[in-house]
């Protein structure tokens, strides 16, 4: 029964998706087709006037069959260096995955003591409080001219505001799940005269694991979106950068492939997380 | 001046002849949560001797827990003290084990590695094999064998609590606290385990304190009953002896015509004098009562009191 239903589902996506590019095919065709409805004298004009029509479908939206060679020729060679403005796809993910890494790790160092130090006293959680009320609503990319003007290198920066914006998802959702470890399972730990740090190790981390990883999920979800703006900013290394480069190049097919990369690479970056919260979930 | 001793002269007392303490003995406890005006309990003086089972019943509200609590030494009584073997309860020790109503195992560990949890603390420089053979001699004490490595959530409610019993027996405390372990079990359940638990007590001499709401579960279990009036300002009113012999099982209690006085004396308090002793009107130090061997303790109660005592 239930695989008769992932079945359906899966040939209902895949109908979808044949649907889409049927869709493409015919929108980026008619482009094309209406260089034909003119005349040779109006195409002669045209292309004096400096608007050749053919022309016109190799600069225009690209076709599903241009697209599906440029993602080929991609992915064929993800790893070569020609220079700053022409690396392959593999490199720039690399550098745009490092980035989160390094920035996301960092945040996780910072947030989950601290969120530990919050959720297990009320005192440091209300001194605390406002500057988390007020820090957490700034968008990241708004730290960025201060981070550049103090840190002075674009790709520590860049780290930087991984950094900040991966840090409150993180440490709100541990602060709430130390505070709310069930008072029975605490009430155990102190008849058994269990030391603070085993009854932190022991007791309240695998009790707010999974609100925790809860945070790390929703915090890398937001690091994978914000790098992409940041490297766009920063430039040099990147899939943001790349991005940002193609469009100045005026090569939508590129653009479009990095656009499904960042889309795939978020993808696998959450399905990572889900299985990390799987592990530590536990059913009461 | 105080009363110290409730009635009961423990059998030591007789034999040295000179004032001593029982193994656990409560003070002149009260405990008034702030806010509040009147204390919910006060003048709580009981004591338990070693090896003997103790219940405590009383309506919901009375402080049963918060006294259990105080026991533990999770809670601080406002007033009072409480003493065991010689020495001042002054927060939670391994001394004294205590059964949750609501179970508490960890649900990420098996049940292994909870009662191993416990085992640890105790003894923590305990080879893993010591203290595996230690998890498993408690497992197999309460019939839980093959459920050793499923997960509390795997478990059914009766097995948990099992878990729960295991848990705190592991750790060799000197005293037992439970606190209603078997409320939210059903009969049959709950008469499997009342009978483990009478077994596993017997063999091991364990001092036991328990919470219970249920007449019977407290006639089969207990050596001494104490009765709780309402709150607040509730008092330990009486201190009943079960005067049934100690081998009793559920299945030819009832036929004890011991049990039915028990009993009513029991049913009679709770449905009428609990209320009639509340707010402070219950003696402070209690009546020890043999229902059925006595003559009518009940003459000696005052009935109907008219005035707050204040």
């Amino acid at each position: 029964m239930r695989q008769a239903v992932t079945l359906k589902a899966a040939l209902l996506s895949a109908l979808i998706f044949l649907t889409l590019l049927g869709a493409w095919q015919l929108a980026t065709r008619q482009a094309g087709s209406a260089a034909q409805a003119l005349t040779p004298e109006q195409q002669e004009y045209m292309k004096l006037m400096g608007k050749d029509p053919g022309a016109q479908k190799a600069s225009g939206f690209p076709t599903p069959a241009q697209m599906g060679s440029t993602v080929a020729r991609h992915l064929s060679q993800p790893f070569y260096d020609n220079g700053p403005n022409d690396k392959g796809i593999g490199v720039q993910l690399g550098f745009s995955l490092l980035r989160v890494g390094l920035g996301f790790a960092i945040a996780a160092m910072v947030a989950i003591p601290l969120g530990f130090l919050i959720g297990m006293s009320p005192l440091v959680h209300k001194a605390l409080d406002p500057f988390i009320q007020v820090l957490k609503p700034i968008s990241p990319l708004a730290w960025m001219p201060l981070a550049l003007y103090t840190i002075k290198d674009s790709s520590i920066s860049g780290i930087f505001v991984i950094f900040i914006c991966s840090i409150w998802p993180m440490l709100i959702n541990t602060a709430f799940g130390v505070a709310s470890v069930r008072r029975d399972w605490l009430a155990v730990a102190r008849t058994l005269e269990v030391s603070p740090m085993r009854k932190a190790l022991q007791v309240i981390l695998p009790a707010a694991a999974p609100t925790i990883l809860t945070g790390m999920r929703i915090s890398m979800g937001i690091a994978w979106l914000v790098i992409v703006a940041a490297e766009m900013l920063v430039g040099g290394t990147g899939i943001g950068y790349f991005v940002w480069n193609e469009w100045n190049n005026l090569s939508l097919t590129n653009v479009i492939f990095a656009i499904l990369v960042i889309g795939v690479v978020g993808m696998l970056l959450d399905l990572m997380f889900a299985r990390l919260q799987r592990m530590v979930t536990y059913v009461e | 001046m105080r009363l110290v001793h409730p009635r009961d002269d423990g059998p030591q007392r007789e034999e040295q002849g000179k004032l001593e303490r029982p193994y656990l003995q409560v003070e002149s406890l009260a405990k008034t949560y702030p806010g509040a005006g009147d204390p919910v309990f006060e003048q709580v003086n009981f004591g338990i001797e070693r090896g003997e089972f103790v219940c405590i019943i009383g309506h919901s509200g009375c402080g049963k827990t918060t006294i259990l609590n105080v026991l533990a030494g999770l809670e601080h009584a406002s007033e009072g003290n409480v003493f065991m073997d010689g020495r001042e309860v002054a927060g939670p020790s391994l001394e004294r084990g205590v059964v949750f109503q609501g179970h508490a195992l960890m649900p990420w560990l098996s049940v292994r590695r909870n009662i191993a949890f416990a085992v640890r603390s105790k003894w923590p420089a305990w080879p893993a094999a010591r203290v595996d053979e230690q998890v498993r001699r408690y497992v197999q004490m309460v019939g839980l064998d093959q459920a050793i490595d499923r997960k509390p959530c795997e478990l059914s409610g009766g097995m948990k609590q099992r878990v729960g019993i295991a848990r705190a027996f592991a750790i060799q405390p000197k005293m037992l606290l439970l606190d209603e372990p078997f409320g939210a079990l059903d009969a049959l359940t709950r008469g499997t385990i009342q009978d483990e638990l009478l077994r596993i007590c017997a063999d091991t001499h364990q001092t036991v304190f328990m919470i219970t709401h249920d007449v019977d579960e407290a006639i089969l279990l207990a050596d001494k009953i104490l009765l709780m009036s309402n709150g607040p300002r509730a008092r330990i009113a009486e201190i009943v002896v079960n005067t049934m012999p100690r081998n009793r099982s559920r299945s030819t209690m009832h036929h004890d015509p011991q049990y039915y006085r028990i009993r009513n004396h029991l049913v009679d308090f709770l449905v009428t004098r609990a209320r009639d002793l509340s707010e402070g009107r219950a003696p402070a130090s209690p009546e020890v009562v043999r229902p059925g061997l006595d003559d009518e303790p009940r003459s000696q109660a005052p009935v109907a009191p008219v005035q707050r005592i204040a």
